[in-house]
C-alpha cells in the first residue's frame, strides 16, 4: 500500500472504510521519515511517540463513532508554533532548548479535529531568509534536486510535502514563506488574509505582516485544513471576527466568469523567461475554463521590496527583544553583569541573517531615522495597499508568478542578502496590503517546479481555493513526484 | 558606504548585540548594501498620505478585565536559565 502518494483527501476516504488504521498510516509516515529525512533535513523534531498514541487515540474514536473531521490523519508543524511539551526551536541556537508550556491555538484546532502530528519542519531562522539556509539546524534540501534549495522560510513543511514524508504541514508567510517554497517544491501553499488564523504561539518575527497557513499537495487538501484553523480567537487581539465559510464546499463552484488581473510589471525583466512562458500557459488555461483577463496598473509595486525591507525588520528588532538570556532560551556562560548578558546570550543565539534584520530594524527606528525609513515605508505601504484595492475593484484574482526563477543551487545567494530578499518580489505586496495569496504547481521548468500566485481580495480565500482547484481538475502538475521520492 | 564603522556600533549596543570582529566588518558592508537598497523608497511621492500601520482597517477588540489564566509559574520556569524561588536570577546589578 503506498499511502505516502496519497493526499489528505484520499487518506480520509481510506480511513473512513476502514482500508488501513490511523495507526498503520502513521508508522509507515514515521519508517519514510527515518528512510528519507536524511537527505533532506526537513524535520527538527520527530515525535514518533506521541504520534502512535494520537493515531491510536484517532483510531479508537473512529471505532465508537466519534473523531473531528481530521482524525487520524497525518500532518507536520513549521517550527515556529508552540507544541506543550515538544521543543519548539524556531530554527535557532536561542531556542534549541526551550520545551513549549503551551500549544499555539492552531495547534490545539487541529489536535481537537483529530490530526496526528509527526514532527516539527526546518525553517530559516525565526523564519527570516527564502532559501532555508539560515536555520541553525542547517539547509533544507529540495527533493527534486538536494543541491537545490527548498526555497523559505517553510522550506522544511514545503520539502516534507514533497517528498511524500507527510500530507500536508503547516507553514508561516510574513513575506512570502509559504507561497516561494511551495512554488520552488511543486507543492500547494496557501496564505490567508490577516486575521484570519490565530497567530497565538506562533512565534513573532514582523506582527503586522506574518500570518499562518498550509503546505499540501492539492486545493482541496489546502481547503480541509485551513477551514479547521481559520476563525476567531480571542487570545489574539489581531484575529479577526469574520464568519468563515466552508471552504471543501464552496470548491465545486465554477469559475466562468472570473475576473483575473494581470500586473505588467510582474512580467518584466525580472522573470525568467522559461517560467514566463508556464506563467502564461497556466493563464490560458484559466481562460479556457471561463475566466476572463485584463491588465492592471498597480503603480507602486515596485516599492514592495524596500518597503517590507524597513517595516519588516522594524517590527522584528522589536519581537525579538524578548529574547534576553533571563527568563527562556540560550544564555551566555559567567557574564560580567547584566549588559554582558543580554549582548552575548543574544550574539551567541542569533544567527548571520537574524542580526542584520535586528540591525536593520534598530537603525530605521533609531532617532534621527524613523521619519526617512520607517514613517516613509508605512506611507508606501498604504499607497501599495491602495493599488490592491483599486485592483480588486475590477477583478477577483491578481494572478502571476510566485518567485522568479524554479529552486536556485545551495550556496548561490547567500552572500548577497539584496539578492536573497527578491526572491519575494511578487509575492511580499499580498503581505504589506493583508491580503490572502496561494501558490500552485502549474509546470516545470528543466525538471524544476514552477508555481502560479494568485492574489485574493481580504477574506476571499475561497475564491483562491475554488480557482486552484478548478485548475487541478484539468492538468496534473500538482500530482507530480520527485522521482527519488516515488 | 553608507553607514561607518562607528554607525555600526553604535546600533549594535542599542539592539544589545555583542558582534565579533568579523562580524562587524561584514555588517558595515551588509547594512550598508541594505540600506541603499531602501533608499529607493525616497523616490515616491507620499505628500499627504497616511502612514499605514496595520494591514485591515479595525479597532482594537477590548475585553472584559478578568482573570482568565491561572498561576503556572512553576511550569513556565522550567525554560528559564536560573531561578531560585520562583525568581529569575540574573548577574547583581546594584553593588
Amino acid at each position: 500500500m503506498d499511502l505516502h502518494a496519497k493526499t489528505l483527501t484520499e487518506l480520509a476516504a481510506g480511513l473512513d472504510s476502514g482500508e488501513y488504521s490511523s495507526v498503520e498510516l502513521t508508522q509507515s509516515l514515521l519508517e519514510r521519515i527515518a528512510a528519507h529525512d536524511e537527505k533532506l533535513n526537513a524535520f527538527v523534531t520527530v515525535t514518533s511517540d506521541n504520534a502512535l498514541a494520537a493515531a491510536e487515540r484517532a483510531d479508537q474514536a473512529r471505532a465508537a463513532g466519534e473523531g473531528g473531521v481530521l482524525n487520524g490523519l497525518p500532518i507536520v508543524h513549521k517550527d515556529i508554533f508552540c507544541t506543550r511539551g515538544v521543543k519548539t526551536t524556531c530554527g535557532s541556537r536561542m531556542l534549541d532548548n526551550f520545551v513549549s508550556p503551551y500549544d499555539a491555538t492552531i495547534v490545539e484546532r487541529l489536535a481537537a479535529a483529530g490530526a496526528v502530528v509527526l514532527g516539527k519542519a526546518n525553517m530559516d531562522e525565526f523564519a527570516m531568509g527564502s532559501s532555508n539556509e539560515t536555520s541553525f539546524f542547517g539547509p533544507v534540501r529540495n527533493p527534486w534536486d538536494l543541491d537545490r534549495s527548498p526555497g523559505g522560510s517553510s522550506g522544511g513543511s514545503a520539502a516534507a510535502v514533497a517528498a511524500r514524508l507527510a500530507p500536508a504541514a503547516t507553514a508561516t508567510d510574513t513575506g512570502g514563506s509559504i507561497r516561494q517554497p511551495a512554488a520552488l517544491t511543486g507543492t500547494v501553499g496557501i496564505k490567508p488574509t490577516y486575521g484570519r488564523v490565530s497567530r497565538y504561539g506562533m512565534i513573532a518575527f514582523a506582527s503586522s505582516l506574518d500570518q499562518a497557513g498550509v503546505i499540501t499537495r492539492s486545493a482541496e487538501d489546502a481547503a480541509r485544513l485551513l477551514g479547521v484553523m481559520a476563525g476567531f480567537d480571542e487570545r489574539d487581539s489581531t484575529c479577526l471576527n469574520e464568519p468563515v465559510p466552508d471552504y471543501v464546499a464552496e470548491l465545486g463552484q465554477s469559475i466562468e466568469g472570473l475576473k483575473i488581473g494581470l500586473v505588467r510589471q510582474h512580467f518584466d525583466e525580472g522573470l525568467d523567461a522559461d517560467c514566463s512562458v508556464r506563467i502564461k500557459e497556466a493563464i490560458a488555461v484559466l481562460e479556457s475554463l471561463g475566466a476572463t483577463v485584463v491588465e492592471v496598473d498597480m503603480p507602486n509595486i515596485d516599492l514592495s521590496v524596500p518597503t517590507y525591507y524597513v517595516v519588516a525588520p522594524a517590527e522584528c528588532s522589536s519581537n525579538l527583544s524578548r529574547f534576553d538570556g533571563v527568563r527562556f532560551g540560550h544564555r551566555a556562560d559567567d557574564p560580567e553583569d547584566l549588559l554582558d548578558l543580554y549582548c552575548r546570550s543574544r550574539g551567541e543565539g542569533f544567527g548571520d541573517e537574524v542580526k542584520r534584520r535586528i540591525m536593520t530594524g534598530t537603525y530605521v527606528l533609531s532617532a534621527g531615522y524613523y521619519d526617512a525609513y520607517y514613517l516613509k515605508a508605512q506611507q508606501v505601504r498604504h499607497l501599495i495597499a491602495d493599488d490592491f484595492k483599486n485592483a480588486f475593484e475590477e477583478v477577483d484574482v491578481i494572478a502571476g508568478p510566485t518567485a522568479p526563477t524554479p529552486a536556485f543551487k545551495l550556496g548561490d545567494k547567500v552572500d548577497d542578502p539584496i539578492t536573497m530578499y527578491l526572491n519575494d518580489i511578487y509575492t511580499i505586496g499580498a503581505n504589506l496590503g493583508g491580503f490572502p495569496g496561494m501558490s500552485i504547481p502549474c509546470g516545470f521548468v528543466d525538471g524544476l517546479p514552477v508555481g502560479l500566485h494568485l492574489v485574493g481580495h481580504h477574506f476571499d480565500e475561497s475564491t483562491l481555493l475554488r480557482c486552484a482547484h478548478a485548475y487541478q481538475q484539468v492538468t496534473d502538475f500538482h500530482t507530480a513526484c520527485p522521482e527519488d521520492f516515488a | 558606504m553608507s553607514l561607518t564603522e562607528d554607525q555600526v556600533q553604535q546600533i549594535a549596543t542599542l539592539a544589545r548585540l555583542k558582534l565579533k570582529p568579523e562580524e562587524h566588518a561584514e555588517l558595515v558592508d551588509k547594512l550598508s548594501r541594505i540600506v541603499d537598497f531602501v533608499d529607493h523608497l525616497s523616490e515616491a511621492d507620499t505628500e499627504g498620505v497616511v502612514p499605514m500601520a496595520h494591514p485591515l482597517d479595525v479597532a482594537q477588540r477590548l475585553r472584559p478585565d478578568a482573570v482568565i489564566e491561572s498561576d503556572e509559574r512553576d511550569r513556565f520556569q522550567e525554560n528559564a536559565p536560573s531561578v531560585t524561588d520562583g525568581l529569575y536570577l540574573v548577574p547583581k546589578v546594584i553593588e
